[in-house]
């Protein structure tokens, strides 16, 4: 969908309301619904990667130093990585108004 | 000259499904609708009937393999009744706004309980809004020409939304009839190869039924309703084409000798038969100003062609075959008299339920309903409906 879907008229949609680009549930941000966010101490990070492994919304991405980074425009926030993170290095930390 | 041979009715629908050529079939036997798919499947095992049948555990299964058939792009139908039918329920509603356009013929009969196998329209009152075109054929003709312009009016472009057709269990199902068949030539030419718009295909992948959050909900809703009530545009263009080509013409409203009638009664299916005769019977031997609209597009229903037929009647009697229940009024009844409110020129309009579980709808019976509306109109009585032929 080229244009922003919550101002198109229903004339504007494909037949069935069907997505035929595929992937673009990418453009949709759902990190706007978080009210904590993970964040890393990253000299407590090993390079596991279940933090990668675990998160449902594949929001974890891998940095060049091999430590992992999140996708703050999808990250729903729900703690997973936090709660698996095997040195507690991922603090769920309140997001700000 | 057409080939004319007598055949049950329900075997009738089974050759029109054949001559439409389709190419997946997925259905649970129920009466009275067992003998239709009972028999293509024996077109299919004979290798008569080119297509995939697809034997399920249960009409929910049978629609939601439809719904992946059509998907895939092929020429879908089934066939079920009342319960099974209401099993389908849920499924029901994602056919149409899924735009697939599958043709369903209901062998009506009504709904438990207590349990009954007999007719009614109960079944088909209880999917009302699920979005679908419903079209009522009245003998066994009729059945197998709607059931081959249904494919076309279904896949036409400008639709794309499913199709039951309505038949009367056993009255209709079960019945030997004469039916004029056509040629598969003739069917070729009338009903072109399906062509999806937009159908599941690996090398350009599409997702189908998806999530509708409130930013889009309301808007699927909006285009899925304007697409119905513009199918009326696509359903009146077929119905000539096919009676330009075979010489059998259709339309949403057929009166039965309305012209300058006083009082009109109003029937849905097989009982339209036996109100004819009861206009008959009216007009040439007690001299009463009756006439007959027999209603065959119930959805999209035909709101201005039953005003411009209502206006300037006096009266008019619904007959309903179902009860919604302490309503206002039997569905088809409610239905038209929503219809008029807002108009200058309407009849009275009185409700009749009758032929509940097949009990027959004898001719004594429309004489009496077209007596009661002429009674009641004339003292404009307020009321929501009447029951006829129930034991007081």
């Amino acid at each position: 969908m080229a244009r922003n879907f919550s101002e198109m008229s229903w004339k504007e949609f494909d037949i069935a309301f069907m997505v035929t680009n595929p992937g673009c549930s990418a453009e949709y941000r759902t990190g706007d619904w978080r009210s904590q966010k993970p964040v890393t101490d990253k000299s407590k990070c090993i390079k596991c990667g279940i933090c990668y492994l675990v998160c449902p919304d594949e929001a974890v991405m891998l940095a060049a130093d091999g430590t992992y980074d999140f996708d703050y425009e999808h990250c729903k926030g729900c703690g997973i990585c936090a709660t698996e993170c095997w040195t507690g290095c991922i603090s769920m930390v309140e997001e700000e108004e | 000259m057409a080939k004319r041979i007598g055949i049950e009715v329900s075997l009738g629908i089974s050759e029109a499904v054949k001559l439409a050529n389709v190419d997946a079939i997925a259905a649970y036997p129920i009466t009275p609708q067992t003998h239709i798919v009972e028999h293509l499947s024996e077109l299919v095992a004979d290798g008569e009937l080119d297509a995939a049948f697809i034997p399920v555990e249960s009409e929910h299964s049978a629609m939601s393999v439809c719904a992946g058939t059509a998907a895939a792009g092929a020429r879908t139908y089934t066939a079920t009744s009342s319960q099974g039918l209401a099993l389908m329920n849920e499924i029901l509603f994602i056919i149409p706004a899924l735009r697939l356009p599958i043709v369903m013929t209901l062998a009506n009969r009504s709904l438990s309980g207590p349990i009954s196998i007999w007719n009614d329209h109960s079944d088909l009152m209880s999917v009302r809004d699920t979005g679908w075109i419903s079209l009522f054929a009245e003998n066994g003709q009729e059945a197998f020409d709607l059931t081959l312009q249904s494919f076309r009016i279904a896949e036409d472009r400008r639709v794309m939304l499913p199709i039951n057709v309505n038949i009367d269990g056993f009255t209709l199902s079960h019945v030997i009839e004469p039916h004029e068949f056509l040629s598969q030539e003739e069917v070729d030419a009338f009903l072109p190869p399906y062509e999806p718009i937009i159908q599941l295909n690996p090398d350009k992948p599409v997702s189908m039924g998806m999530v509708g959050i409130p930013e889009i909900y309301f808007e699927a809703k909006k285009a899925q309703d304007v697409a119905l009530i513009e199918s009326k545009k696509v359903i009146k263009e077929v119905f000539q084409d096919f009676g330009d080509r075979f010489g059998r013409y259709y339309d949403f409203i057929e009166p039965y000798r309305a012209e300058g009638a006083e009082v009109l009664l109003l029937t849905m299916g097989s009982i339209s038969e036996t109100a004819m005769e009861a206009i008959d019977l009216m007009r040439d031997q007690q001299g009463k100003k009756v006439g007959l609209l027999r209603l065959r597009l119930w959805r999209p229903f035909p709101n201005e062609e039953l005003r411009q037929l209502l206006s300037g009647v006096g009266a008019l009697g619904v007959v309903d075959r179902a009860v919604s229940y302490a309503g206002a009024g039997a569905p088809v009844a409610t239905e038209i008299r929503s219809a008029l409110y807002n108009c200058e020129s309407k009849p009275y309009i009185a409700s009749f339920i009758a032929g509940l579980g097949g009990r027959d709808v004898t001719i004594e019976d429309f004489v009496t309903m077209a007596d009661l509306t002429v009674e009641m109109a004339a003292k404009k009585e307020v009321h929501e409906y009447k029951m006829i032929g129930v034991r007081e």
